[in-house]
């Protein structure tokens, strides 16, 4: 029956023609293949999120004198919206996690480099756009601690020179954060960034098929030493077996993570109270929130939280420029882009973990 | 001739009232006080510095010494200073302060130029209080002004420092009304302040510096004897505490404690001891209040015992709601919705509480059924929510156990295909 429905659409389509590349494509076999499931896993929580979003639209109503009610109704009164609720956010972070994961195995993989400049740089975006994800997703549940946090988020763009006003502006719908801020960062979060992100990550995937799966330089070094030390397995169906496999752990964890810790829902923001205590981003802005705290007011004649948001930038956009940096004839030149990389990596997870600790 | 002369008089007085008033600013920033300056020098209370006085709010506003106590301060010379020629008063007479200080502060027209805001009455209300009565009466160890208010750093009432500053008014009061020594002589009690001391008032205004909680004066008035619009000191409560008062004036309690002369509230919540209410004074134990007058099985003591009874019941319910809510929240359960309604249970038990004041358990138990009827529902809620948080748990195994499952046969159908 199946059989005969595919022979049915592939006499009109031609399937053969566009599943023929996959049959022949192959991934490389070696010791440290498992670091190529992440970008996959990735990819299987942007869908979930995507699927979750969907649901969560049903009901959620964009508005300052709804939002909150309307997230207190997901959890409370429709069938399995907790559930919906909570796997959408836990997948949230989970989607950023994995992808500062697969970013930094890209990076010690050196896969980064030539010819796949530009599968880089546009995951590099990817992962920026996915943080902007999440900035203007927390906010929509209009709770105290979201409030805030996109008030001091939206405070430290306005730090940018000469286009820092207007962009916060832009950012807020006005001076402040109001329920104009609310609309425009739902419009943000369910139609402009997933638009963008759906086109980049199409790119994205586009280049990986097309250049295959990067090997390690080393692995290299031992094939072209040892060719028949060479190991490949098929695309389909070997890799996308395991890379199910994994796809079905990060469905386990999640579950797990959903049912037993719901999300939060905290207490309805209150825009004339002041703001909590001791109050931080969202994880994966920690780093970044951390480095602004620890610049003195004022550096020299510049302002401190200018140079802070100055020097975040260039260091972002020097990142996203990573493989054009290194030269690949000077080995050198490689053995700088290691030590960054490895001081970028310390210096997050460092400054993310001081800031949990800080008070 | 005549005339003429009258007018040169008055043309000189002119001229020289226009003169003072050109020159008066710089004649006062060069003002000399001999007084000050002899009396930063004098022993014990002669003393008063010009450190002292420039706090004074008189001093602040341009009066001097010889504004209260006359004499030339401009003449260094201490017999013509302090000549009755020159207008010299001397050392205030206690029985004259009253009307020394009512001479500017009972003159509207006079105050308005400085605190248009500050009532005149003063010195008329101190007559009528039992300090101006024993004043006039010849008894100069009562209080006058200067008593409360300090005597030449006298500072605006609002000020932290002052002594009539509301923080600051019951320990004044009991500097005198604390010493038995000073009170033997009016046969009235000393431990007013000590009492004060462990009310829930003071607990307000001097731990949570809540200025809006009554002081001894709240009751008993400050220049009069008492606070405007009440007849009697036991009626002061019912200025603050609008509802209890308005339940006991129609209760039975009203008239009976009229009759014997009872001063209402007082009787049960005492006076200046005022301690946070609790159930407890509706028991039988030390606390309880009821019994001291009723006798234990009668009508009343068996209505008493059915108040407390609900009040006890609902208590214990919101407080089980309480905890299940918390046991949920803890779990990670969406309860804020009941979390809400446990206030309204709440304010159901503090209505409750007022309504004791009818005396009327029919009422009482009206509040305490609505209260009652929430705190079941939020039990509920909570109880609802530990149930399905299991349900959750069981549906996590199952699906985990399906992953799992299916990791198992992926593994083998990888490893047969591979084979």
């Amino acid at each position: 029956m199946i059989a005969s429905l595919i022979r049915w659409l592939d006499e009109r389509l031609h399937l053969d023609e566009l599943i023929a590349p996959f049959k022949h494509k192959t991934v490389p076999q070696h010791k440290l293949s498992y670091w190529y499931f992440f970008g996959g896993i990735t990819l299987f929580l942007f869908m979930i999120q995507v699927l979750t979003g969907i649901l969560l639209l049903l009901y959620y109503r964009p508005g300052a004198n709804e939002a909150f009610e309307s997230v207190q109704y997901i959890m409370t009164r429709v069938q399995f919206g907790w559930l919906i609720r909570s796997i959408h956010s836990w997948s949230a972070n989970l989607m950023i996690f994995t992808a500062f994961v697969h970013m930094f195995s890209v990076v010690f993989l050196k896969a980064y480099r030539k010819p796949r400049e530009l599968t880089w740089v546009t995951g590099v975006i990817l992962l920026a756009l996915v943080m902007g994800f999440g900035f203007s997703g927390y906010l929509l549940p209009w709770n105290t601690l979201a409030f805030f946090a996109t008030k001091v988020g939206t405070e430290i763009a306005g730090q940018v020179p000469i286009i820092g006003k207007p962009l916060m502006i832009f950012l807020r719908g006005g001076e402040e954060v109001t329920g104009a801020t609310l609309t425009r960062f739902f419009g943000f979060h369910v139609a402009v960034l997933p638009g963008i992100v759906v086109v980049l990550i199409a790119i994205h995937l586009f280049f990986v098929q097309r250049q295959g799966m990067s090997v390690p330089p080393k692995v290299e070094a031992e094939w072209i030493a040892n060719p028949r030390a060479r190991r490949e397995m098929k695309f389909f169906p070997n890799f996308a077996l395991r890379e199910l496999m994994a796809w079905y752990v990060a469905m386990g964890v999640l579950a797990a993570l959903a049912a037993l810790f719901p999300w939060n829902l905290g207490v309805k923001a209150d825009p004339f109270i002041s703001a909590p205590a001791g109050i931080k981003p969202e994880w994966y802005f920690l780093f970044m929130f951390q480095t602004l705290k620890l610049i003195p007011s004022k550096v020299w004649i510049i302002d401190g939280e200018v140079l802070g948001v100055l020097g975040c930038s260039l260091a972002g956009l020097l990142w996203l420029l990573l493989p054009f940096l290194e030269n690949e004839k000077s080995s050198r030149s490689k053995a700088w882009v290691t030590g960054i990389s490895i001081f970028v990596l310390v210096y997050v997870i460092g400054m993310t973990v001081y800031g949990f600790l800080a008070q | 001739m005549a005339s003429l002369r009258n007018n040169s008089l008055l043309a000189a007085r002119f001229a020289a009232l226009a003169t003072s008033l050109l020159l008066a600013p710089s004649l006062h920033a060069q003002a000399v006080n001999s007084c000050l300056d002899c009396h930063s020098a004098q022993p014990d209370r002669l003393e008063v510095t010009p450190e002292k006085f420039s706090q004074d709010i008189h001093a602040q506003k341009g009066l001097t010494c010889v504004s209260c106590h006359g004499g030339d301060a401009s003449n260094y010379d201490p017999d013509q200073a302090m000549s009755r020629k020159a207008g010299w008063k001397g050392k205030i007479d206690r029985k004259q302060i009253p009307q020394l200080c009512g001479s500017c502060h009972s003159n509207p027209a006079f105050m308005r130029q400085y605190n248009p805001s500050l009532r005149t009455d003063q010195l008329d209300q101190y007559h009528t209080s039992m300090h101006g009565k024993r004043l006039a009466a010849g008894d100069t160890k009562v209080a006058v002004c200067v008593d409360c208010h300090s005597v030449h750093d006298i500072r605006p009432p609002s000020d932290p420092r002052s002594p009539v500053n509301p923080v600051n008014v019951a320990k004044t009061c009991s500097r005198c009304h604390s010493d038995s020594a000073l009170m033997k002589p009016y046969g009235i009690p000393t431990d007013q302040f000590a009492n004060y001391s462990t009310s829930v008032h003071y607990d307000a205004m001097a731990v949570r510096g809540d200025l809006s909680a009554p002081t001894c004066t709240t009751c008993h008035g400050n220049h009069g004897a008492l606070p405007p619009g009440v007849d009697k000191v036991q009626n002061v409560c019912s200025n603050c505490h609008v509802f209890q008062a308005q339940m006991y004036g129609k209760s039975s309690h009203f008239k009976a404690f009229q009759d014997k002369g009872l001063p209402g509230c007082v009787v049960c919540h005492s006076n200046h001891a005022i301690h946070m209410p609790s159930d407890a004074m509706l028991g039988t134990g030390p606390a309880g209040v009821c019994m001291k007058c009723h006798a234990s099985g009668d009508r009343c003591d068996k209505a008493r015992a059915s108040i407390l009874g609900n009040l006890t019941q609902l208590d214990q319910s919101i407080k089980d709601a309480d905890q299940s809510l918390r046991l949920a929240e803890s779990a990670g359960m969406e309860v804020s919705e009941a979390r809400l309604s446990q206030d309204q249970a709440q304010d159901a038990l503090t209505k409750a509480r007022v309504t004791i004041h009818t005396f009327q358990p029919a009422l009482v138990d009206a509040d305490i059924q609505s209260g009652m009827k929430i705190a079941a529902a939020n039990l509920k809620a909570g109880k609802d929510a530990m149930v399905e948080r299991n349900h959750r748990r069981i549906g996590l195994g199952l699906c985990l156990l399906a992953i799992a499952f299916m990791l198992v046969g992926l593994w083998l159908y990888i490893k047969k295909l591979e084979s």
